[in-house]
């Protein structure tokens, strides 16, 4: 029987999640790079939609829209033979050359790595960026793989059995990141 | 959450509505997998594919190995001449053979219609049909349907039209099944000698007259005229067939405006279709091709990327 999740805590709010975003957006601008060369990367779901949040912070301040990709990553995960295959695949659709580019690669939530190990992988075969970087709003440890992120938004201390859940209006209809805890 | 449990593509028939949604969604994403600097993923990586056709084709086969392939699959291509068959103990000895190899996946084209569930008992692989006798042609079908919610835009409430040798044709026999699903109607339209009765059976309306035939349908998928395979008795001569069943620009005037034509291919030209019409059908026949290879990696990685533990022989 699968385990049946409750909450637990609320970690961010929809003020905390919007003020945490304006500070990651604020730190890609004040890293070393040159603004024009940055291209945005979205991992499907969650990530797409906190990669067009900050792609939008960015406009607000530098009056430059970044170009924005979208990754789904599911032809690339390494347990398709556990999970059996996922029929539900979303756009992977990166529509500008990602050659010698400042790429961000943006996540809603960093675990053990996995995905972002099949994301890499699916970038390399559009290209070859200049730099590959890692933007996550939630690190939440646990990690299987040698990954780590450059952009944090929150590190959350969880355990193992816990999940953590970013919800956003896009998908969700609310705006809060929670732990939740099995009750079986 | 949708979840695949097909472990074998054996029949349109035995696919529901939502099963072929799946296989359309899946085949959109591969189509833009296809158009990547490295046209590859590592979905399918340690897979073994088998091509086994005990029947001559070239199409469908490097179609299905090219998908194969794009998915990190390893492909073995097995053909044998259509005589070594006729013996029904060695396709089973073949598939016992190949099984020492532990493929994951077979795909099947073989001239006995409806025979492969029998293979199953002889295998741990996925088996997938590309084409079994007059029987199915699963992926043509399902090629065919993906190219007119392409273009139309839904599956729903078409009048769809097929013409030539009906009797002979699995790619018909499929695409009735597939369309009925969506609700659309099917009418079947060839010489008398080439619908057999049962078809009416299938809930198609059959015309003799393509004239008739060919008013206010929104999609036509043209036959091709298998010259090499039948007995040419059942038409009296070619020239007669191309003066009643050859789409020609005046009898595509009859149809809906918006109507479009495809054809599994390679057309011969004049026979099914007035080469008069070439610059404006073919493009959509050469999108079916890219189509297929897109629907043929979907399949490919539904039945390949299976859970472990299904894999039991069937007993």
């Amino acid at each position: 029987m699968p385990p049946i999740f409750k909450e637990k805590t609320k970690i961010l709010l929809e003020e905390d999640i919007k003020r945490t975003l304006y500070r990651l957006a604020n730190e890609i601008l004040e890293s070393s790079f040159s603004l024009p060369e940055v291209v945005l990367l979205g991992i499907q779901t969650r990530g797409v939609y906190i990669a067009k949040r900050i792609r939008d912070i960015i406009k607000g301040i530098k009056g430059i829209e970044l170009p924005l990709g979208t990754l789904d990553i599911t032809f690339y995960r390494d347990d398709l033979t556990v999970i059996g295959p996922k029929p539900l695949v979303k756009e992977t659709n990166i529509d500008f050359d990602i050659n010698d580019k400042e790429a961000i690669l943006i996540d809603d939530v960093l675990f053990t790595g996995r995905t972002i190990r099949a994301a890499l992988d699916e970038i390399m075969d559009f290209g070859r960026p200049k730099r590959v970087q890692l933007l996550v709003l939630i690190d939440r440890g646990h990690r299987e793989l040698p990954i780590r992120a450059d952009f944090v938004g929150k590190n959350i201390p969880t355990s193992i059995s816990e999940m953590v859940e970013v919800r956003l209006k896009e998908v969700d209809g609310k705006e809060e990141v929670v732990i939740l805890e099995p009750i079986n | 959450m949708v979840e695949w449990t097909k472990k074998h593509i054996l029949e349109i028939k035995d696919l529901t509505r939502q099963e072929m949604e799946v296989v359309f969604n899946l085949a959109s994403s591969f189509k833009e997998v296809s158009q990547r600097e490295v046209k590859k993923t590592p979905a399918l990586r340690g897979k073994t594919v088998v091509n086994l056709f005990f029947e001559n084709s070239t199409r469908t086969r490097t179609s299905f190995e090219l998908a194969a392939k794009r998915l990190s699959a390893d492909v073995l291509n097995f053909s044998s001449s259509t005589s070594s068959i006729s013996k029904g103990e060695s396709v089973v000895d073949t598939i016992k053979n190949l099984e020492s190899y532990h493929p994951d996946i077979l795909i099947i084209r073989i001239d006995t219609s409806a025979c492969l569930k029998n293979f199953l008992n002889y295998t741990k692989a996925s088996i997938i049909n590309a084409g079994d006798g007059k029987n199915e042609h699963p992926t043509q079908a399902l090629l065919d349907m993906f190219t007119v919610k392409e273009v139309k835009g839904k599956l729903e409430n078409l009048n769809v039209l097929i013409v030539g040798d009906i009797m002979h044709s699995r790619v018909c026999r499929s695409n009735i099944f597939g369309f009925q699903k969506f609700s659309s109607k099917v009418r079947v339209c060839g010489p008398p000698a080439f619908i057999p009765f049962e078809f009416e059976k299938l809930g198609v309306d059959v015309f003799y007259d393509l004239d008739k035939a060919i008013e206010e349908v929104d999609v036509i998928i043209m036959l091709r005229i298998q010259r090499e395979r039948q007995n040419l008795a059942y038409f009296s001569t070619l020239r007669e067939y191309v003066e009643n069943f050859s789409l020609t620009p005046q009898r595509l005037k009859r149809a809906k405006r918006d109507c479009i034509v495809m054809h599994p291919g390679p057309v011969n030209w004049d026979v099914e279709i007035s080469s008069t019409l070439k610059d404006e059908l073919h493009p959509l026949i050469l999108k079916q091709v890219e189509n297929g290879l897109a629907i043929r990696m979907a399949v490919l990685y539904l039945v390949g990327a299976e859970k472990r533990e299904r894999k039991t022989l069937r007993k």
